[in-house]
């Protein structure tokens, strides 16, 4: 059986990590590459990096981050964060990134993912899409959400659904789907947007913005039809390791990839 | 001096195999020189892209003669994901190109390349469960069924069961390892699968270092 997958997500700003962490035992919690190490040694089964660099020049820092993460840990690691061009994918990927996230710049140039998928292979690229609920849940209309862009700041006027499916189409090999309502809420991940893409699609659909408890992955994984949780907060702060969750979704009866010692 | 040639198909992950490889002890060198190939104490040769795209490197660099030879003279060689597809005469993934010479993988197994069932998402990818059909040397220590990463569309099936080394579920049992004397061919990556893919490298190195 496939594994559900729980992936850490890092966001980097000039090769440091920003958001805070609470571990003490690190020695350098900012420190991108230890970071990755650690999560992979409590079980992580990828890493993703968000680069939020605001300026061009300081770009290299990613660059340099990746490889020397490359270096030391043996898991998928996925790159996102302003890629804009073919070129910049194959530097990631070349510097060790077995994955690269792509948002805006594909919403302004669709035929990017297809350029990025024809290059690299479908396995590469993931679609992140940021989605905002349009009007308020109600069981008498079915629910609609838009495509923002800019890191949330932008509405595009686009249903997700239909950007969802045309992105599949154009060749992106996963959709990294954030609810910017439920984002940072840790009231729980809005499964009904989940599962609607995750039907609309074929490609798997990682599960991103609200997770409070333990419960929440597991709504994200079973209601949701997520093939990963993405997870931020609640592993940054110590609320729970990856081993207490990965223990928690075992006993409910998903199937997850153990952690190792 | 001969060496353990990570033969250059141009796929962006060389580089993670070079340093997963250096990582157990493994020295290699990345080439694409047919020479180098044919000296070669051992072979890795990963994949990713399509099989038509790496059939046709295969020709355009000529490397064709130089890797049946190398596997002729028992050397081990192991092919990951694309590149153990390689080791089939076809795939399913090609059918649509030319039916000639570009196209044609190794046939060093007998045995098909075939798309996924409609049913399940494709591309096939994330942990998963491969268990060893056999004990073997390529899995020592591994044998409980460990998690490797697997991201992939089309899936190798070998004619003759005593070609598959370990089999994996996705929605059915389909080979993730085959087998044919010093040639094996894995479906997932080891340079992704963390300490079980490590480990699966390092079995291999121990095999390289036994034939001498």
């Amino acid at each position: 059986m496939l594994a559900k997958r729980i992936i850490p997500c890092l966001d980097v700003r000039d090769g440091r990590v920003v958001k805070g962490t609470r571990f003490i035992n690190l020695k350098d919690a900012g420190d991108p590459v230890e970071m990755a190490e650690f999560y992979n040694r409590q079980g992580a089964d990828e890493i993703v990096f968000l680069d939020i660099t605001a300026s061009f020049e300081k770009r290299k820092a990613i660059v340099e981050t990746v490889e020397k993460t490359a270096n030391v840990v043996f898991i998928p690691l996925t790159v996102g964060g302003g890629i804009d061009s073919v070129e910049f994918m194959k530097v990631l990927l070349q510097s060790g990134a077995d994955k690269v996230s792509l948002n805006t710049a594909v919403l302004n140039n669709p035929a990017l993912i297809q350029a990025g998928a024809e290059r690299f292979g479908s396995q590469c690229i993931i679609v992140a899409i940021d989605a905002k609920r349009i009007g308020q849940p109600s069981p008498a209309v079915d629910s609609k959400w838009e495509v923002y862009s800019h890191g949330g700041r932008t509405p595009t006027g686009r249903d997700v659904i239909e950007w969802a499916v045309e992105a599949e189409q154009l060749g992106a090999g996963e959709i990294l789907l954030t609810s910017m309502d439920a984002d940072g809420t840790l009231d729980g991940y809005d499964t009904d947007l989940l599962s609607s893409v995750a039907d609309a699609v074929g490609i798997p659909v990682i599960a991103s913005g609200g997770a409070g408890t333990l419960e929440h992955l597991y709504e994200a994984l079973t209601s949701g039809r997520a093939h990963a949780v993405l997870a931020a907060s609640i592993l940054h702060y110590g609320t729970f390791s990856i081993a207490e969750i990965k223990e928690y979704l075992v006993k409910k009866g998903l199937p997850v990839r153990p952690v190792e010692n | 001096m001969s060496s353990l040639v990570i033969v250059d198909s141009e796929c962006a992950n060389l580089n993670s195999i070079y340093k997963a490889a250096r990582m157990v002890s493994l020295e290699a060198v990345i080439s694409d020189n047919p020479k180098t190939i044919s000296s070669a104490r051992a072979i890795i040769f990963p994949g990713v892209g399509s099989f038509a795209h790496a059939a046709s490197l295969i020709s355009k660099k000529k490397l064709r003669e130089s890797l049946l030879e190398t596997v002729a003279r028992g050397r081990p060689f192991l092919g990951i994901c694309l590149g153990m597809h390689l080791l089939f005469s076809g795939s399913e993934e090609a059918d649509l190109s030319r039916v000639n010479d570009p196209t044609e993988g190794l046939g060093a197994i007998q045995g098909e390349v075939k798309r996924f069932p409609e049913g399940l998402p494709i591309p096939h990818v994330g942990w998963n469960r491969v268990d060893p059909v056999n004990a073997h040397p390529l899995f020592a220590g591994l044998s409980e069924g460990n998690y490797f990463y697997f991201t992939h569309s089309y899936f190798a099936r070998p004619e003759h069961k005593e070609n598959i080394l370990s089999l994996t579920d996705y929605g059915f049992s389909f080979p993730s390892a085959v087998i044919n004397g010093n040639l094996y061919g894995v479906q997932f990556h080891p340079e992704k699968s963390g300490s079980a893919g490590l480990r699966l490298l390092s079995n291999f190195g121990k095999i390289i270092a036994d034939q001498q």
